[in-house]
């Protein structure tokens, strides 16, 4: 029998239905395979006992022949930003170090409902603002990806315990959020598949928000087929969120296969980048030859607000947080510092609760919301926006997806770039305007390059065209053939 | 007439704006399905998005929507089909989420009228400048323990209607007519209970003064968070004086904000820090846009009931009265219905004197409004039938209404009981003078050397031999005719 962590939720799906092993046995081999991972700091909380639990029921199930779908039994990753009833929920900030939910989140809930089964809360940069996961509470999460030289390298962030979870075996796949790039950029550097649906496909509600007119959650798995799965599990209409949006739940494996052929693809040339290394280049030529041996037709297409996106991002997300984390406050839960008065009180509780990146954001975000600023920055930022929405809806009256590099390098050493904000906000460039513009961006591994580091590819789609993107990144995948890599591969 | 303070130097005229708060009248909050009723344990009905907690989020309730259209439809004001909600950003421990969800540049109603009818018989239109909707907050409470607060979170989330009127109020006594025509109008629509001791209404007074005549504002101040109509009143009076005063002394006026100090009736500058926020408004991305369909904003308008100004009119034309009694007789919904359930079979204005001269002083003696009124509609209805066909006096009427609020009894049988039916048999009456006569020559004397004040004096005897029944119309002209 092969290793039970070798599988994909697809394959191990349909070995349970075979009754080739129980859920039980797959969930006990995650279990021991983070036990033995743990230098990677891939988790905040393991809940070794929910998920024995929750595997059991699932096999139970099973024996009655009720079972509930393909995610039933299968043990998964969810980033500590979702709320989960009875389960410590950090954000990665020490201002919720003790912040156990009294409810659970729309979409751990489906998750639940669908029967998978939760093996921890995963690491996460504080409160979801980082590009690295260097910024939590709970210490680093370290690749498990590494290059020749061997070094530790970071695993993308936001979501980085969800990716480098997936891509080290530890899940078999896992939820994270996805704000300005949260989702594909680690993703990319884990050479795992992320997707970030349209925003208002997925319930927003109890996830702990970060900028709320961006947040969405989305499936990291280790293909484009379980990423189908995933998503067909999570998303829908939730009136709890008024901005999830009615649209009819799609089955999303059901044109996966259905091929490329006559397809139009945009490349867009602003997303050629100066400095941007030789090797991302020609894998971005690479995935346009995949895309056209397939039958698909690529052509230019011109994004021209896209350098735009990145200023006007750090505007709006930060503003969005700024007035987010205020119910922070030490007032009715997660940590409180004693004061002398009540400002005080809120000064050393949110002083000592709060890491230096969150910080700067709420600072960033309160500047550019006050009385003088707020035009020249907020609402600049806002029309900015609107014109980048624009350029795509442009672009999509030619193309039916877009393919770009997901990012502008492989994954860096935590020390290069984590000392310099700007440096590491770059690593979002190619993600966040579609962030800005809601639409739906998935990222495939297409290869690895000199260090033997993954490199991802970015495909974006109409807002609610999810199955056709996944069409799309389907094909991508056939065509990168990056298989099995993985990193303990990788070792041998 | 103009009201204007007269100062040393010269007239100068009050200019009064308020910002009326009213609790929209909802089982459950704006944003959340916790009830909103008054007077639950502390922090009773909170739900998670009334805490703040994380992850959790705002949906618009949309009965409170449909009553803040319906109070802007009623204030004869223009309905925005797009509206936006925002963040109004600051930090209070009884503010969970760090802001209120309130309503900014984009408000659900604009400009609106609300007209007074003073009682000198002027009217007066004030003007509406917008109504926005918006959350409240919870509240503190500093006198639970010596070194703590306690927060209590039951009003957190409540939906509350800023109303803002435009500058256009020249006395304390406009101000006062204004906040009775809003509630009467909120009460008729059903948006609003008006009951201020609970807080369901509280108004910021913004007020200035210039001199007579002039059009130009002066600086004005804005006294926040004032809950009952009597220290509105007093508040602008105070403030209108301080400012008088100020000014001819050769001070200036400071643009500040003031509270009202009801044991004294003043008002007092609050610290700089109290109220020096920078709220960095900006649309809340947890809600979409409002927006409004004009079907929506007509099914409401349909389904308004008449209100105050409409149902005066018609009293006017209908029954006849003076605007000013109308005014009255409408101002609270339940006096106009048992007005009209007496009116609809009997004299109008003999009704409306009854209810506004006896009954209003019984009800305010008794401390209960007219739903609790120990007499009905049909009761006082009967007790004027009585009059209106002559079988009491309109003095006997008087003495029986007593009697049916001290016994409960109907108006029939307290007269019937103690015989009180007057006596209008002019042969018994006749009888009766001719006695009265005959006992007391000496004064028909007098009366017959022409005082004529001691006819008074037998009407009197023969009231007294009748015990009071008798009718004083036949009496007075049977006596006329026997003395000649």
């Amino acid at each position: 029998m092969t290793d039970l962590i070798d599988l994909t939720i697809h394959e191990a799906s349909a070995s349970l239905t075979q009754g080739e092993f129980s859920a039980e046995e797959l969930v006990l081999a995650h279990i021991k395979s983070i036990e033995t991972q743990r230098d990677l700091n891939m988790f905040i909380t393991e809940t070794p006992e929910v998920a024995i639990q929750g595997a059991r029921e699932s096999d139970l199930r099973r024996s009655k022949g009720m079972a509930l779908g393909c995610m039933d039994g299968i043990p998964v990753a969810v980033k500590d930003l979702f709320c989960t009833k009875g389960i410590l929920t950090t954000a990665g900030s020490r201002i919720l170090s003790n912040f156990v939910p009294t409810y659970e989140s729309t979409i751990t809930e489906k998750m639940n409902n669908a029967g998978a089964v939760l093996l921890g809360k995963s690491n996460l940069d504080e409160f979801a603002m980082g590009s690295s996961t260097t910024t939590s509470f709970y210490g680093s999460t370290i690749n498990p990806w590494r290059s020749k030289k061997r070094v530790d390298l970071v695993p993308g962030g936001s979501s980085g315990g969800s990716a480098a979870a997936v891509a080290a075996q530890a899940a078999m796949g896992a939820l994270g959020t996805d704000t300005g790039g949260s989702i594909r950029q680690p993703a990319s550097f884990c050479g795992v598949v992320g997707l970030k649906p349209t925003y208002g496909r997925c319930s927003r509600w109890g996830i702990v928000a970060f900028a709320s007119s961006l947040d969405q959650a989305g499936p990291i798995t280790r293909s484009v087929h379980d990423a189908a799965i995933f998503l067909s599990a999570i998303a829908g209409y939730d009136a709890k969120d008024s901005t999830s949006v009615p649209v009819d739940p799609l089955d999303f494996e059901q044109s996966l296969y259905s091929g490329i052929k006559g397809m139009k693809f945009g490349i867009p040339k602003e997303y050629i980048v100066e400095n941007m290394p030789a090797e991302i280049t020609k894998l971005w030529e690479k995935g346009i030859t995949w895309l056209e041996d397939r039958g698909a037709e690529c052509m230019e297409v011109s994004l021209p607000h896209t350098k735009y996106a990145l200023p006007a991002y750090y505007i709006i997300a930060p503003a969005e947080a700024s007035s987010n984390l205020a119910r922070y406050d030490g007032v009715r839960y997660g940590i409180r510092e004693k004061g002398d008065t009540l400002d005080e009180m809120y000064q050393l509780t949110r002083a000592k609760g709060f890491g230096d990146e969150v910080q700067r954001r709420i600072l960033v975000g309160t500047y550019v919301l006050s009385a003088g600023y707020y035009d020249a920055y907020y609402v600049k930022a806002q029309k900015v926006r609107t014109l980048i929405a624009e350029d795509f809806v442009k672009a999509f009256k030619k193309v039916e997806a877009i393919l770009t590099p997901t990012t502008p390098s492989a994954a860096f050493c935590a020390k290069e770039k984590c000392n310099d904000p700007i440096s590491m906000y770059l690593n979002d460039v190619f993600t966040v305007p579609a962030s800005l513009a809601g639409l739906p961006g998935i990222s495939v591994p297409g290869a690895l390059d000199y260090n033997g580091l993954p490199l991802g590819l970015q495909l974006i789609g109409k807002p609610f065209e999810e199955e056709t993107l996944l069409k799309a990144a389907q094909a991508l995948e056939e065509g990168a053939n990056f298989g099995r890599s993985t990193p303990k591969g990788l070792e041998v | 007439m103009a009201y204007t303070i007269q100062g040393k130097t010269q007239e100068w005229e009050v200019v009064v704006g308020l910002e009326v708060h009213a609790q929209v009248t909802s089982k459950a909050k704006l944003f959340s399905g916790a009830s909103a009723a008054y007077g639950g344990a502390p922090n009773s009905q909170v739900s998670l998005v009334d805490a703040a907690m994380p992850g959790v989020l705002p949906v618009i309730n949309s009965y409170c929507i449909e009553q803040a259209v319906r109070t802007g439809l009623g204030l004869r004001a223009k309905i925005n089909e797009d509206s936006v909600f925002e963040r109004k950003n600051y930090f209070y421990p009884d503010l969970p989420q760090g802001y209120q969800i309130s309503q900014y540049q984009k408000p659900i109603v604009g400009e609106g009228v609300v007209m007074l009818d003073m009682e000198d018989g002027t009217r007066r239109e004030i003007g509406i400048e917008r109504l926005h909707m918006e959350q409240d907050a919870g509240k503190s409470m500093h006198d639970q323990a010596p070194s703590s607060s306690y927060i209590d979170l039951n009003r957190s989330g409540i939906c509350l209607m800023e109303i803002v009127s435009k500058p256009d109020m020249r006395s304390s006594g406009e101000a006062g007519a204004f906040l009775r025509k809003l509630r009467s109008i909120m009460r008729y629509l059903g948006t609003c209970d008006g009951n201020m001791e609970e807080g369901s209404m509280r108004a910021d007074v913004n007020v200035s003064v210039r001199p007579l005549g002039s059009s130009r504002y002066l600086t004005r101040t804005e006294t926040k968070n004032v809950n009952s109509v009597r220290f509105v009143m007093q508040a602008i009076e105070f403030e209108s004086n301080r400012q008088t005063v100020a000014y001819e002394n050769g001070d200036s006026v400071i643009q500040e904000t003031r509270l009202f100090d009801s044991q004294c009736s003043e008002t007092r500058a609050m610290r700089a820090k109290e109220f020096a926020h920078d709220y960095r408004y900006f649309p809340d991305p947890d809600l979409l846009p409002l927006k409004l369909s004009s079907s929506f904003i007509q099914k409401i308008q349909d389904g308004l009931p008449e209100l105050p100004d409409e149902k005066r009119d018609r009293f006017m034309e209908d029954y006849e009265l003076k605007a000013y009694d109308a005014g009255i007789l409408v101002a609270d919904q339940e006096v106009a219905n048992y007005f009209e359930d007496i009116a609809i079979d009997h004299d109008p204005k003999l009704s409306a004197n009854w209810i506004i001269t006896n009954l209003f002083s019984v009800l305010k003696k008794l401390g209960c409004n007219i739903v609790e009124s120990p007499i009905s509609a049909s009761d006082l209805g009967e007790l004027i039938g009585l009059v209106e066909d002559n079988t009491i006096s309109g003095r006997t009427a008087k003495e029986v209404f007593d009697t049916m609020i001290d016994t409960g009894k109907s108006a029939s049988d307290i007269v019937d009981e103690k015989g009180l039916k007057q006596i209008s048999d002019i042969s018994q009456i006749d009888t009766i003078i001719k006695q009265v006569l005959t006992d007391n020559p000496k004064q028909l004397a007098q009366v017959k050397a022409g005082n004529a004040k001691v006819i008074g004096w037998f009407v009197g005897q023969v009231m007294k031999a009748t015990k009071g029944k008798a009718n004083p119309e036949i009496v007075n002209k049977l006596l006329r005719e026997k003395i000649k």
